[in-house]
Order: C-alpha cells, then sequence, then structure tokens
C-alpha cells in the first residue's frame, strides 16, 4: 500500500508537469515560455544535486563544474560537428566519464564528507580559473574558440532530433519540459531499485552497510557519476537556449545556487528542488528589477536564514508545520491518544 | 648563480603566499573543525581595510600589521556570535552558513564600493640580483610568513591560552568538565584565525588588485593547502605550503600561472588518494 501511495504522489507531479508541457506554449506569451524554460534547465541542476545529495549522501560544492563542462563541451562539439542531437548525447557521457573519473579519486580515497565538499568546489574553481585563461587565438578546439572570458557566442539552437530544423522556443520549452519529466521518473524508479536502496542505505550508515558486504565506493561513485551526467546535461540545455556560454557557469555563485534551491526545497525529495527553483529564481528576478539589491546580497541571506532556522528545507518544514496544525485541530484534548 | 637565487626566492614567495592565505584557515579547521568559506572574503575585507584607510592618510604598515587585522578580527568574533556558534558539530551546516555570508559579503561590497579595482601601491621599491630586479616587498611577505608560522606555534606550545586551546581541541568535553570555558576558547580561535585572515589580506593588498571577488583567487588554493596539510595546523600548513608551492611555482615557470593551478589540485588530488586524512594525518601525526 505504501508502494502504490509512492506511486501516486509521482504520476500525479509527473500528470502536472505534463499538463504545463502541453498547455503553456499556447497559453503564455513568448517571454513567459523563455523565462520557464529557463527555470526547468536549472531544475534539471537542481535536481542532479537533489539525487546525490538527498539519496546517496553525497554534497557535492562544486556542481557548477558539470554545468560548466556540460555546457562547453556541447558548445565545441556542436560547433565542430553542426548536429545537436549526437553533441547532446556525447556531452552526457562525458560528463558522466570525467564524474567518474574524479569520483574514483575521491572515493577509493574514502575521503569524508567535508573533504569531498571541498574537493569537488576547488574543482570547479580551477576549471572556473582554467577556461577564463582560454583568450587568444591559440585556443580553439576544432571551429570552436574558447573566447576566454567572453565566452563561446553563436551556439547552434537545439533541432529537433534526427531532422535540420531548429526548435522554435515553445518547442524547446516542450523538448525540455519532456527531458525534465523523463528525469524526474527516471530518477524515482532508481530510487526505488535495488540499486537506490542501497544508495539510500549508505547515506543513512556508510559504516553497516559496508558490513552488510556492499562496496560502498562503488556505489557512491555511480551515484555520483549520474549526477555528473544531469548536471552536464542541463549545462547543454542552458548552452542551447542562450547560444551562449560563458566561465561564469562553472562560478561559485552557480554552486551557490544550486545547493540554496536544493537545501530550501528539501534534501531528501525530487519534488522540492524543482519547486525551490522556481521559487527562488522568481524571487530574484523580481527583487533584481527593483535594481539596488544586489543579487547575491538576497542569496547570501537566504543561505544563511536557511541554515540557521530551517535547516532541513522549506518544504519539509511547512510540511511538519501542516500536520502538527491539523493533529492540533483534530485533537484539541491532549490526553489518551490511540 | 642569480638565477638560481632568483629561482630560490620565488618558490620562497609561492609558499609563503601559500602559508598567508592558508594560516586563518588553518587554525579555524584545526581547531574548531569548521571550514570557513568565506575565507576568501575575509581576505577581501583585510585587502578593503588597507585602502580604505591608507586613503585617510594612515601610514601603510599601520593599515596593514595594525588595522586590517584588528578590523577583521572584530568582524570574525561578531560572525561567530551570529552564526557559527549555533553550527559547532553540524559541520555541513556551517560550511553552507558561511558561504551564504561569503555571496551576502561580495554581494555588500560591491554595492558599497562598487566593482572597481582598487590597489595600493607596491612599497619599498626593488633591489638587483645581479641583472635581475627583485621588490623588496617579496622578501616582507616571505618574512611575514615565517612570523606568523613561528608565532601559531609558539603560542600553542609555550602559553597558558594555547596549553587550554590544544587540549580543547583533542577532548572539548574533558577539558570543559576540568572548568574550560570551550565556548569562549571557540569564540577566540575563531578570531585569532580571521585577523590573521585580516593580516593576510592586507599583505596581499598591494600586491593584488582589491576587488570585491578578489577572494575567488585565492580560497580554491587556501582550501587546497589546508585540506592535503590535515589537521595539525602548523607542521600541516608548512609541509601543504612548501610541498604545494614548490610544484605549483615550478609548473609556472614551466607553462605559464594557469597550469600552476591546475597542477596544485592535481597533486592534491594524488595525494589525498594516498593519504586521505592530508599529510599530518599519517605523518606528523603528533606534531602541532
Amino acid at each position: 500500500m505504501a508502494a502504490f501511495g509512492y506511486w501516486r504522489g509521482v504520476a500525479l507531479v509527473a500528470a502536472i508537469f505534463l499538463a504545463i508541457l502541453l498547455f503553456v506554449p499556447a497559453w503564455f506569451d513568448l517571454f513567459e515560455v523563455l523565462q520557464m524554460t529557463q527555470y526547468v534547465v536549472l531544475a534539471i541542476y537542481a535536481l542532479s544535486l537533489a539525487y546525490i545529495w538527498g539519496f546517496g549522501g553525497i554534497i557535492s560544492f562544486g556542481q557548477a563544474g558539470f554545468f560548466g563542462l556540460g555546457g562547453y563541451a556541447f558548445a565545441v562539439i556542436s560547433i565542430n560537428m553542426g548536429d545537436t542531437t549526437v553533441p547532446f548525447l556525447l556531452t552526457i557521457a562525458l560528463c558522466f566519464a570525467f564524474a567518474a573519473v574524479l569520483g574514483y579519486f575521491m572515493f577509493y580515497g574514502r575521503l569524508s564528507d567535508v573533504y569531498l565538499g571541498v574537493v569537488t568546489l576547488v574543482v570547479a574553481l580551477i576549471m572556473w580559473k582554467l577556461i577564463s585563461h582560454t583568450a587568444g587565438p591559440e585556443y580553439a578546439i576544432g571551429k570552436a574558440r574558447l573566447g576566454g572570458f567572453n565566452g563561446i557566442p553563436s551556439i547552434p539552437i537545439m533541432r529537433v532530433p534526427f531532422t535540420d530544423r531548429e526548435m522554435d522556443p515553445g518547442e524547446m520549452f516542450q523538448y525540455f519540459m519532456g527531458l525534465l519529466i523523463f528525469v524526474y521518473l527516471l530518477l524515482h524508479v532508481l530510487i526505488r531499485s535495488k540499486f537506490g536502496r542501497i544508495a539510500i542505505s549508505i547515506r543513512e550508515n556508510e559504516v553497516r552497510t559496508g558490513l552488510l558486504g556492499y562496496d560502498i565506493r562503488r556505489y557512491k561513485l555511480m551515484v555520483f557519476s549520474i549526477g555528473g551526467a544531469l548536471g552536464g546535461a542541463s549545462g547543454a540545455m542552458w548552452a542551447t537556449y542562450q547560444t551562449f556560454i560563458d566561465p561564469n557557469a562553472f562560478s561559485l555563485e552557480m554552486s551557490a545556487k544550486c545547493l540554496i534551491w536544493v537545501m530550501a526545497g528539501g534534501v531528501g525529495t525530487l519534488i522540492g528542488p524543482i519547486v525551490g527553483v522556481v521559487a527562488l529564481q522568481y524571487l530574484s528576478l523580481k527583487l533584481g528589477e527593483t535594481a539596488f539589491i544586489n543579487n547575491l546580497v538576497i542569496l547570501g541571506t537566504v543561505l544563511v536564514l536557511l541554515v540557521l532556522l530551517m535547516p532541513r528545507g522549506i518544504v519539509p518544514t511547512l510540511h511538519d508545520w501542516l500536520r502538527k496544525g491539523v493533529a492540533l485541530v483534530r485533537q484539541p484534548s491532549r490526553g489518551g491518544a490511540p | 648563480m642569480d638565477f638560481a637565487l632568483i629561482v630560490l626566492i620565488e618558490l620562497l614567495r609561492a609558499v609563503a603566499g601559500l602559508v598567508l592565505i592558508a594560516a586563518g584557515l588553518a587554525i579555524i579547521f584545526g581547531m574548531m573543525r569548521v571550514i570557513n568559506i568565506a575565507h576568501g572574503e575575509f581576505l577581501m575585507l583585510g585587502g578593503y581595510t588597507v585602502v580604505l584607510t591608507t586613503k585617510l592618510g594612515v601610514n601603510l604598515w599601520v593599515a596593514i600589521l595594525v588595522l586590517a587585522p584588528l578590523f577583521v578580527g572584530v568582524f570574525g568574533i561578531i560572525v561567530e556570535r551570529c552564526i557559527i556558534q549555533f553550527l559547532y558539530n553540524r559541520l555541513l551546516d556551517s560550511i553552507l552558513a558561511t558561504w551564504g555570508l561569503s555571496l551576502l559579503l561580495i554581494g555588500a561590497v560591491t554595492v558599497v564600493f562598487g566593482n572597481t579595482v582598487e590597489g595600493v601601491a607596491t612599497p619599498l621599491g626593488g633591489f638587483d640580483i645581479g641583472d635581475y630586479k627583485m621588490a623588496s616587498y617579496t622578501l616582507v611577505l616571505i618574512f611575514a610568513a615565517a612570523v606568523i608560522l613561528a608565532a601559531i606555534y609558539a603560542v600553542l606550545r609555550y602559553t597558558r591560552f594555547g596549553l587550554i586551546a590544544r587540549s580543547t581541541m583533542q577532548n572539548p568535553n574533558m577539558a570543559e568538565a576540568l572548568g574550560v570555558n570551550s565556548k569562549l576558547v571557540y569564540m577566540a580561535t575563531f578570531g585569532i584565525g580571521a585577523a590573521l585572515t585580516g593580516l593576510a589580506g592586507g599583505l596581499l593588498a598591494p600586491i593584488a588588485g582589491v576587488v570585491p571577488s578578489m577572494g575567488i583567487y585565492f580560497i580554491g588554493q587556501a582550501f587546497i593547502t589546508v585540506v592535503t596539510g590535515g589537521t595539525a595546523i602548523v607542521a600541516g600548513t608548512l609541509s601543504a605550503s612548501t610541498m604545494l608551492g614548490t610544484l605549483s611555482q615550478s609548473v609556472t615557470f614551466l607553462s605559464g600561472p594557469v597550469f600552476g593551478d591546475a597542477a596544485l589540485l592535481l597533486v592534491a588530488l594524488i595525494l589525498l588518494r594516498l593519504l586521505p586524512q592530508g599529510i599530518t594525518g599519517r605523518i606528523f601525526s603528533r606534531s602541532l
């Protein structure tokens, strides 16, 4: 019964997403559709961290490393190949492989949480530095110049798979929304599989899981690599959505945003981080319009307040309050509870 | 011969640079197991203190050696009281909170002072070694790094406060049972770590551009140094700085500064694969 309830919730969310996919391009104007495409891409980025943090206990402070790598890899490959579907898949494979190599050093070195966080953070930082210093014409991969701080312009727009036709904004929204639904369902299936359960048990108690005979390093490596592939996919989508990518994709701010969305939404859920993306991006868009509040000040304040006041995230905290409220209403007298 | 001397000084400068930017972080991490992501912004605040006070006519050395550590130290204590003290034993949360603080500080300083590069002229001029010219300030940095390490060692090893701090570090519960107010020790430690960071920021102000985002250029190296060094403050910082500084500076000589950073990371990754607790986790594990 419990499993049935679980899948009912997932199906409900997927159905809502599907409705959004079908109706948004028709009902909203172009600007809003573009805005929502951005939320969708960033939601996949947030899911990449939500999965490894919430369901594998791996906290990456440098998720932007994968986001940026995905963006740059997609830019370079698609500019050279002229297509977008194959480069998209290649990018995901590349990010998976990169995460696997990085993860090998971290997990097989049995680094603890903190060290892991710091190493991922520094990896993203160094990538940011490296890519920022590629301004000269000698830094080119095939036809694509890396361009240093200026980034790579005129990245191909996503084409309809197996054709040469570029997607219009509505189609791109639907395509990305479809990918989001796919990722959302895929992660749920993964989490409920044997593999996912073992990953969760590692999060709960690493030593005990290891003593039960599971090779925790291998499971962590796999979880981390899947997260890396998802992060890379979102980076590639970001690049084709903007038709532009610059070193800021690797920045600390980008890593921090991801953490904030996941924290705000609640670690250990998949829908929470998606809500977190939409709510916080909308908030910073609105506050950004006022122009005298710096975006970083908002982000920083939100993060500090979240940690101090709602360490479990907004969605679980509200859920708790709601349940307590309901319990209070239902049981005004405190004695004799069944 | 002259060239060898230059190379030696450059290597020493790289090592000293790592010691300077990592010392404050190492103290806070080694003593309290708190990783302060806002470390780079503490450096930035130290740099801004120097830039602003020298503009008001304060002597440069007073600004660097007194005002920068004082201001950042006080700021650190305020941060400890407002944020960090609630997050002991919640390591990930303390990292996240200081990260928030880091973003907040970059944003706030950008709003107040603008996103422009400030600077102070490098003092003391230069001297000649054969055909080469060297900035005298480089020697000041090397000297300062040596003094800072010696001072940390002396305080931890020979003073009553050092003894109390080390005992709190080893076993906070036992220390508390013996009458040590560990909260006070933590607060002081964080303040001292912040003050040292402010001093480092002040010392770096004449050679680095002071911008709100300057911290980013240093924290990667600082974190890697502390993580590779392990928890022993002096031995860890010194061994990791020497090893990483020498290596990255050598790569820089051969192929430019960008790859120097990448080499630093690569070496640190391999090192951590071999010694996950840092250098002082296995070797020198009983040192300070």
